[in-house]
């Protein structure tokens, strides 16, 4: 199991790169979740002042 | 200033390529009149271009032998910014006095235009870059027999930076302080300019054959005179809508 | 036939719904593709006899890579679609491409670099494929800030539609500067479709994080494309159903 973490002595090399890429991966879900939420909510609020114009 | 605009106008009416040619003259002059009127805005990349390359002996060391290593680099990063200050006024001034507009409904080709004017740019910035460019290198303790290979790529190089740059000149037209977005924009477009240019340079200095750098930036600035025009003027159509 | 599904792809609320009920069809099986991919890279496949353990990175670095330029290319081609004829979802779909993009491309240098250090003894070099590589995030980059620069949205849309065009002449110098340059960077080993220089345990592994990226790429798209369909119509009456649900 220990031999596995290590990677042949590349540990230092090989998990960073998985990380980082699986951390961008994780980004772009949520980033790509929360544009269309505020492009959701912004639609919303550009309804709701055409319909009650002040 | 607007005589010149309106003989554009008129040149419509005359045959087509005739009217091409005296359309691109009249750019010319019209651009080299207002230059000369405003000789201190030309100055100004030609200042920083001798400013900046005047900072690498402070930086590095006063031995020119060890200035000779970096004065590729000094040389075209100098040039590069220099061009990239001087892209600014491109078509900043005829966007806001409208004489870009008049360009782009007098008829003749906006493509064509633009290149008159890109050429003219050239003159005025890249060509005086390329007249100085000894004089920097001598500073940096390059020797004589380099200097006409470097002042051929410095010339190559700044004509394809003016060609490619007129792109992102185009798109930052109505962009509020879109300076730094114009040198963003043609940074990308720059480095295989920068790369090919300053490898021209270190060739230069050490005796080499600078044939295939050269070579490359000829392919680029050729690549910039079929297609940058094109799109420099799409860019120019779509920021002035 | 297939012209009246294209029409009807540019009609954003057409748009809208199906890319809503489309975006589970690819999540799902990029999230099965990735974790197998992961798991047959990292326990199943053997070491490489050169580079022993090192090459692993090359599960997550290819298809980084790999993203980085397919994404590009979609962006500049609905870029193009969109300036030619003028279609807002083509414009929104080259909008979403961008984030995307950019991400794995800064991934694909990340990761590369990584294997640089123990495999050539350096971080970074100044190699062909690397600086081009670079220069395209510098394209996404220069995209991004151009948008965000205009403040109306079709201008915006348009002139980063050009800025696309123009960048895209890098993509194929990425591909082929391997090819062109003495570099560094090894040769394509899995785009020799014919006999490919790997045997199957390493092959498989990297095949399946390929196209769960790609799978994964699409479902981030079709969810980043609808927000980008409503932005660019204002109070539509279409949009009502669509948003107070």
């Amino acid at each position: 199991m220990i031999e596995f973490f290590k990677m042949g002595g590349y540990a230092g090399y090989i998990w960073p790169s998985y990380v980082i890429t699986l951390a961008i991966i994780v980004l772009n879900i949520v980033w790509a979740r929360r544009s269309l939420q505020q492009a959701r909510d912004e639609a919303r609020r550009r309804l709701a002042t055409s319909e009650h114009p002040p | 200033m607007n005589t010149s605009v309106l003989k554009l106008h008129a040149t419509t009416c005359c045959a087509p390529q005739a009217s091409a040619l005296r359309a691109a003259q009249l750019v010319l002059q019209r651009d080299l009149t207002l230059a000369y009127r405003r000789r201190g805005q030309i100055i100004q990349p030609l200042v920083f271009f001798v400013l900046i390359t005047t900072l690498f002996p402070f930086a590095v060391s006063p031995e020119l032998a060890r200035l000779r290593e970096i004065a590729p680099a000094a040389l075209w990063i100098g040039a590069l910014l220099a061009s990239l200050l001087a892209l600014e006024f491109l078509f900043r001034d005829d966007a806001q006095d409208g004489t870009l507009e008049q360009y782009v409904l007098s008829g003749q080709s906006l493509t064509w235009l633009l290149f008159a004017k890109t050429v003219t740019h050239w003159l005025l910035t890249g060509l005086p870059l390329t007249l100085v460019t000894p004089l920097a290198a001598f500073s940096l303790g390059v020797a004589y027999p380099a200097m006409p290979a470097i002042g051929a790529a410095v010339a190559i190089g700044t004509a394809a930076l003016s060609l490619l740059g007129a792109i992102s000149a185009g798109l930052t037209l109505g962009v509020r302080r879109g300076g730094v977005l114009l040198t963003l924009l043609t940074l990308p477009l720059s480095l295989p300019i920068l790369i090919f240019g300053a490898r021209a340079a270190e060739l230069a200095i050490k005796g080499a054959s600078v044939a295939a750098p050269l070579y490359l930036l000829g392919a680029f600035a050729v690549l910039g005179v079929t297609l940058a025009p094109l799109a420099a003027a799409a860019a120019v159509r779509i920021s002035l809508e | 036939m297939a012209w009246t599904w294209f029409h009807k792809l540019g009609s954003p609320p057409y748009a809208f719904s199906l890319a809503g009920r489309l975006t589970p069809w690819f999540a799902w099986p990029a999230a099965a593709l990735i974790v197998a991919g992961l798991y047959g890279g990292l326990v199943l496949a053997p070491p490489d006899y050169q580079q022993h353990d090192a090459f692993r990175i090359v599960y997550v670095h290819a298809p980084s890579a790999w993203m980085s330029l397919m994404v590009y290319t979609i962006l500049a081609i609905s870029a193009a679609i969109g300036l030619i004829w003028r279609i807002k979802v083509s414009h929104a779909v080259a909008a979403s491409c961008a984030p995307i993009g950019a991400s794995f491309a800064v991934a694909a240098l990340v990761t590369g670099s990584l294997w640089g250090r123990p495999m050539w003894g350096t971080y970074w070099e100044w190699d062909p494929r690397l600086t081009f590589e670079l220069i395209l995030l510098f394209f996404y980059l220069g995209y991004m800030a151009l948008r965000s620069s205009i403040d109306d949205l079709m201008r915006a849309d348009r002139a980063s539609a050009v800025l696309a065009i123009v960048g895209f002449a890098n993509v194929p110098i990425v591909h082929y500067s391997v090819e062109w340059w003495n570099s560094l960077h090894q040769t394509a080993t899995v785009m020799k479709l014919a006999k490919p220089t790997m045997p199957p345990a390493m092959l498989i592994p990297l095949l399946m994080m390929l196209l769960g990226f790609t799978l994964l790429f699409f479902a981030l798209l079709l969810l980043r494309v609808r927000g980008e369909i409503l932005r660019r119509e204002r109070t539509a009456s279409w949009i009502r159903e669509a948003v107070l649900i």
